[in-house]
């Protein structure tokens, strides 16, 4: 009899964990209660099968139980989310994507074709964001099914920025004979790659609004469309060498050039778009993945950032204002944001506080002290030298960064447990708007601002 | 008879909570509890408990540790945490109010027989 029952439990319990919502100490306890209940009942006379029965019943039906959990749990149902289109056949998303996929290559490759023959072709480094990312955001307008309202505000502002950025004049000409790119057009270009990115998030969430699990939604995406662009961007760094070696007995390097310019630019823009379709075909396999390279990575970060900043507080810093050490250090606490945010991402909200939430919190604080004794140095000197758009740029995302973890920090230390993660998820992720609007500043304001220099 | 969906919705969480201020307490227990002080007339599905508990502890209304069962399984119970208590009250302030507002117009008429 008992036996019987612990088969049919079994049962009731596989049902239950079918749903990626329901996580197995989620069974634990309701197995428990079903338990509890089979064993009243039969207390009160009733035999086993009729017990488990009403037992089962009572606790109610198992979809209905994982929607609850669900409901209560959307970061669990991440696993499981596929978006709107994939649930008609399998074979039509992979050709939409194969589609835009090419329409990437093309894009970019009728723009490098263009390029070459005008001259000056200084439009060609200034919009190439625009040739790339405009792709991606109408490949998640067509397959998260954004509204027509949604899609036709995200055409404006792709097409507003558009015009903004080329009215501008931001000529190679203006700094003479040198034929340099003037500073704005380059922090341009790479802030238009950030504001675009922006958009196609927005695109992404399917323009719905930007609550507090959407945008952990679109720092899950955004985290591991890097991972799977960066291995696609490996896998074609081996390609490209290997044609390179085979070719170069048959040809001379004009030729190895020309086959260059033709397969790098479209691997780099189809790329966009493959990383993009894999996030959402193959979720749970990066779903494993990045948790496991976070928490290689934190204590690693931790323990240099720990020593660097005490290496750098008993040394000093003698150093003038130095464009290229803020940079290495705004990369730096990109870096340390990227880890506390996919950590964060990829918590069980509901675990108690680990050890890797204390080395989350050491990271932070170290990172925070060794950026504030180089800032600080570097605050003292920028007066002597002035401002120009490079170190405003730089500065200002510095101190972005720097007030995004102090707040991660204080919130992180002002109480243990699940709240004080969900408080720094939240902090995190309102941030994250932050930053698209400074992304905005730079690409839109900064520029005028200095006379385009 | 049975109440409300609504209404025993919107009592669950004060429900819980104020059972959990009598100690700490697992899923099992607290729904039996329900059952009793009701007289029955409170009856949810079992299953939907544990995602309000999960609520409550997400909130920090309550605190969860994994104990055993004197049979020997598995148990988890809950423990209400101070910022519970603060939830607690505010609840029970505003369910005075609501029985305050209905009472004054129910108590001069006739009173309702159960």
């Amino acid at each position: 009899m008992a036996a019987d029952l612990d088969a049919r439990v079994a049962e009731w319990r596989a049902a239950l964990e079918r749903s990626a919502t329901v996580t197995p100490g989620d069974a634990d306890e309701l197995e428990e209660h079903l338990r509890d209940r089979v064993a009243d009942l039969e207390r009160v006379g009733l035999d086993g099968e009729e017990a488990f029965l009403i037992a089962v019943r009572r606790l109610g039906a198992t979809d209905h139980i994982t929607a609850e959990f669900a409901r209560e749990h959307g970061d669990r149902l991440w696993k499981q989310l596929v978006p709107p289109a994939a649930s008609t056949t399998g074979a039509k998303p992979f050709t939409e994507m194969l589609v835009f996929a090419a329409l990437a290559v093309v894009v970019i490759q009728i723009a490098r074709l263009i390029s070459d023959q005008t001259w000056p072709a200084d439009w060609f480094p200034r919009n190439i964001a625009f040739f790339v990312l405009p792709v991606l955001i109408a490949y998640f307008v067509r397959v998260r099914r954004v509204p027509v309202r949604v899609a036709v505000v995200i055409g404006a502002v792709v097409a507003g920025l558009a015009i903004v950025v080329n009215v501008y004049p931001l000529s190679f000409d203006a700094v003479g004979p040198t034929r340099e790119a003037p500073q704005s057009v380059v922090l341009v270009a790479g802030h238009l790659f950030v504001v675009l990115w922006f958009v196609a998030l927005a695109a992404y969430l399917g323009g719905e609004r930007w609550s507090a699990s959407r945008r952990m939604d679109a720092v899950r995406f955004t985290g591991e469309w890097i991972i799977y662009y960066v291995l696609i961007a490996l896998g074609g760094g081996v390609l490209l060498g290997l044609t390179t070696l085979v070719l170069m007995p048959i040809s001379d390097g004009q030729v190895i050039n020309q086959v260059m310019a033709w397969v790098l630019p479209s691997g780099a823009a189809a790329a966009t778009i493959v990383a993009a379709w894999l996030v959402e075909a193959k979720k749970s396999i990066v779903e494993n993945l990045a948790p496991v390279l976070t928490a290689i990575f934190t204590p690693l970060f931790a323990v240099v950032l720990v020593a660097a900043a005490a290496a750098y507080a008993i040394a000093g810093i003698g150093r003038e204002f130095d464009r290229d050490l803020l940079i290495v250090f705004d990369v730096l606490l990109v870096v340390v944001v990227g880890l506390v945010l996919y950590g964060l991402s990829a918590r069980d909200p509901l675990r108690s506080t680990g050890v890797m939430d204390v080395v989350r919190l050491v990271a932070i604080v170290a990172a925070v002290v060794l950026d504030l004794l180089v800032l600080g140095s570097m605050l003292a000197r920028v007066g002597e030298y002035g401002l120009t758009p490079n170190r405003v740029a730089a500065l200002g995302l510095n101190v972005l960064l720097v007030v995004d973890l102090v707040g991660t920090a204080v919130l992180g230390l002002r109480g243990p447990g699940p709240v004080a993660t969900g408080r720094m998820a939240r902090w995190q992720t309102a941030f994250l708007i932050v930053f698209a609007v400074w992304a905005a500043f730079v690409v839109l304001v900064l520029p005028p601002l200095f006379g385009f220099a | 008879m049975n109440l409300d969906k609504d209404l025993v919705a919107a009592m669950a969480t004060p429900l819980v909570l104020a059972i959990l201020v009598g100690g700490r307490n697992y899923g099992y227990a607290i729904l039996k509890r329900v059952h009793e002080l009701s007289d029955g007339d409170i009856a949810w599905t079992d299953g939907m408990l544990y995602p309000l508990l999960h609520r409550l502890e997400r909130l920090g209304h309550v605190r969860a540790d994994w104990g055993v069962s004197p049979e020997g399984r598995r148990r988890k119970y809950y423990e209400i945490t101070e910022a519970g208590e603060a939830a607690l009250a505010e609840h029970r302030r505003q369910w005075s109010a609501a029985n305050r507002t209905l009472g004054g117009l129910w108590g001069l008429t006739s009173p309702v027989s159960i």
